[in-house]
């Protein structure tokens, strides 16, 4: 028992136990299993890239992106933009894409040179960086130009909505492509395989010569130094790629949901994402896409088998507060570990 | 002193576009430092203690607002009723800032993050307890106090009860004589209290762990006392806080404690390593001002409120961002130039 806890970790063991415990519990109260699982697949392919973003992140030795809203909010605005100009389906999600990622590099390519120069204090100063960003955004959202009335409240009132309905535009266009049907279960083909496609890049990248610096970098400075390679340059490669990350990560997330939130709502989007990549296994140093797969498959299904659960079991937004209690919870314990090793 | 001066030119600007009568202001800035200097207080002892910005008074002002809740539940008012939300308030928040304590003291070098994240980390728990156990698991008495199903406290408690309790003991108008007394007595207080061998200590730890660990202080323990000293200051603060407001926001009264007592310290002028009751007082005064200006001034100038109400959350965010920024960046510097030698 003691070597089998040793080696799949203490949090992620209590997690499990918790997990196949509600799974129990699920069954035995006759919630239909099948909507379970079709949740938990569109849940996982939602939130993945938003954790796939912590991996460059880490490897490149800026520690866990706490500043993810910087890349969510160009995500945000490539999605308005697409918007505005009645673009919808694939081609309203790819011009997203093609306008927020040029503007995500841009800010992470600044944003990894500011963390340069504060090595070691980059998670603390990167919250309250991704705090201002957001409320600043925030000012940006009621001043914005946008005219489409999709966008903007239709009777008064200034500047954008809080909630952007997807519907007529980029609304669920990846969680239906090729989707299929085993049983009750529905596969949201589109956005797997999507999510497979940037971890398979991030993977392909990990793997070159290119890769193998920027981990040298984040693991080990002064032996990467030693060894001729620039650490400030492989760190500010890492915070752009994870910025890019981000913001494609909020697009998928977003025509999932079938809403974009604007507003406060990016505001504390990083810290599910970083208990993620640490339930899978992550830690302050270390983070690979295995780690992602597995804490985000975790992370969510817990979440999605506790809601019906909970709404039997006992009244009032538990699942909220349940998720509230986990996330920050393995933050901290990954904290308090003396020389960041495993979660 | 660039911080503050920044400070103060923007929310003179700001004052001259609300066109507000300066007695109005005054009287609003008396108030609001009344109710705010003491939760500045808090945050004093843990800087000098080295352990940076104490995002962990939430847990003190839940502390507090625990207290107010079951004063509520057993419907004591007036002046008793604030003495005995103190009373109670003063070995929870002890607990907790023991327990924060000891969380920190694991964490050294990344105390502020962690803070932060045991915050919200407690505010999960704290949720768990009043929204889930109260009135199931725990009984409450006062039956207004919970939601219409039976589970779970309402969102806004009303403190009828103790409102102005301390405010208003020594009459004098609408001016909270006895709040501001209270609040001169905690600060000589605390400030006799760092020139004490204990607060000489923490100075000490603040100045460097290792040094002192090796002539003799336990750092550890002097560490976890600079937090308790924090908790406990943060509970009473809130409790002054809301007797002043006279309504609790049971979910989220507390929330903005950390971020708003930690951007007045430092739009004071004070950083991540060194804080006084002066930058404590300033800061409160300078972050308030602009707080009550900033809506007012964004309605006439861009004929739109929200403006201002968001600029100055962003004021309250930029302002911890960038002080935490500049002192990174001076740390790093040092760290650089110390290893070209």
């Amino acid at each position: 028992m003691k070597d089998l806890m040793d080696k799949i970790g203490f949090p992620r063991f209590i997690i499990t136990v918790f997990l196949i415990g509600l799974i129990l519990l699920a069954v035995f109260l006759k919630i239909p299993l099948p909507g379970l699982i079709t949740d938990i697949l569109v849940r996982f392919g939602m939130n993945a890239i938003l954790v796939l973003a912590m991996v460059p992140a880490v490897q490149s030795g800026i520690g866990l992106n706490f500043n993810l809203p910087l890349g969510i909010v160009f995500g945000l605005i490539g999605a308005l933009v697409s918007i505005e100009f009645k673009l919808a389906g694939f081609k309203g999600l790819l011009v997203s894409i093609l306008i927020a990622v040029p503007l995500a590099a841009i800010a992470g390519y600044f944003y990894g040179k500011m963390l340069n120069k504060i090595k070691g204090q980059e998670m603390t100063v990167g919250t309250y960086i991704g705090f201002s960003v957001v409320s600043l955004m925030c000012i940006f959202w009621l001043v914005a130009p946008f005219k489409s009335p999709e966008l903007i409240w239709a009777y008064g009132g200034n500047g954008l909505r809080v909630t952007v309905s997807l519907e007529s535009s980029i609304g669920h266009i990846l969680n239906n492509l090729w989707h299929f049907n085993i049983g009750k279960v529905v596969v949201p083909t589109g956005l797997l395989l999507f999510f497979a496609l940037c971890a398979f890049i991030v993977w392909v990248y990990n793997k070159s010569k290119k890769g193998l610096s920027m981990r040298v970098a984040g693991s080990n400075e002064k032996f990467a130094l030693s060894n001729g390679i620039d650490v400030d340059r492989e760190r500010i490669i890492g915070t752009i790629i994870s910025t890019v990350l981000a913001a494609i990560g909020i697009i998928v997330y977003s025509q999932a949901f079938g809403f974009l939130q604007l507003y406060n709502a990016p505001l504390y989007a990083a810290m599910p994402a970083v208990a993620s990549i640490l339930i899978g296994g992550a830690s302050l140093h270390k983070a690979k896409i295995v780690h992602v797969i597995i804490g985000t498959l975790l992370f969510q299904s817990l979440l999605v088998v506790a809601l019906p659960v909970i709404n039997i079991i006992s009244e009032g937004s538990m699942s909220e507060v349940i998720r509230t209690i986990i996330s920050n919870g393995i933050i901290l314990y990954a904290l308090t570990r003396t020389g960041g090793e495993e979660a | 002193m660039i911080v503050p001066i920044i400070f103060l030119i923007l929310g003179v600007v700001g004052f001259l576009f609300t066109g507000l009568p300066l007695k109005f202001l005054m009287d609003e800035m008396v108030i609001r430092l009344a109710r705010n200097l003491v939760l500045v207080l808090s945050l004093i002892i843990p800087v000098i203690t080295g352990m940076g910005l104490n995002f962990g008074i939430v847990l003190g002002a839940m502390a507090g607002q625990i207290a107010l809740i079951i004063i509520t539940n057993y419907s004591i008012g007036g002046g008793l009723g604030f003495l005995l939300s103190i009373i109670i308030s003063t070995p929870i928040a002890i607990l907790f800032g023991f327990l924060v304590g000891r969380v920190l003291n694991k964490a050294k070098g990344k105390e502020m993050i962690t803070s932060m994240i045991l915050g919200f980390f407690a505010n999960g728990v704290y949720q768990l307890i009043f929204l889930v156990f109260a009135g199931s698991i725990i009984p409450i008495k006062n039956k207004s106090l919970l939601l219409s199903s039976g589970v779970g406290l309402k969102n806004t408690v009303d403190l009828a009860g103790i409102t102005y309790s301390l405010d208003r003991l020594i009459p004098f108008g609408k001016y909270p004589i006895a709040t501001l007394l209270v609040t001169l007595l905690l600060y000589l207080s605390v400030n006799y209290f760092l020139k004490t061998k204990l607060g000489q200590n923490m100075r000490a730890v603040g100045q460097d762990m290792h040094i002192a660990e090796v002539s003799g202080i336990n750092v550890d323990k002097t560490r976890i006392t600079a937090i308790i000293i924090s908790t406990v200051l943060a509970a009473w603060g809130q409790i002054i806080f809301l007797q002043n407001i006279g309504t609790m926001n049971t979910y989220g009264s507390h929330e903005q404690v950390g971020l708003f007592a930690v951007a007045s310290l430092l739009v004071g002028g004070a950083t991540v390593d060194k804080a006084s009751w002066k930058e404590a007082l300033i800061g409160t005064f300078l972050f308030h001002f602009l707080f009550i200006v900033s809506p007012l001034a964004g309605q006439n100038l861009m004929n739109n409120a929200q403006i201002g109400e968001y600029f100055r959350v962003f004021v309250a965010y930029g302002v911890i961002g960038l002080a935490l920024l500049l002192h990174a960046w001076e740390k790093d510097k040092s760290k650089t130039s110390l290893s070209d030698i």
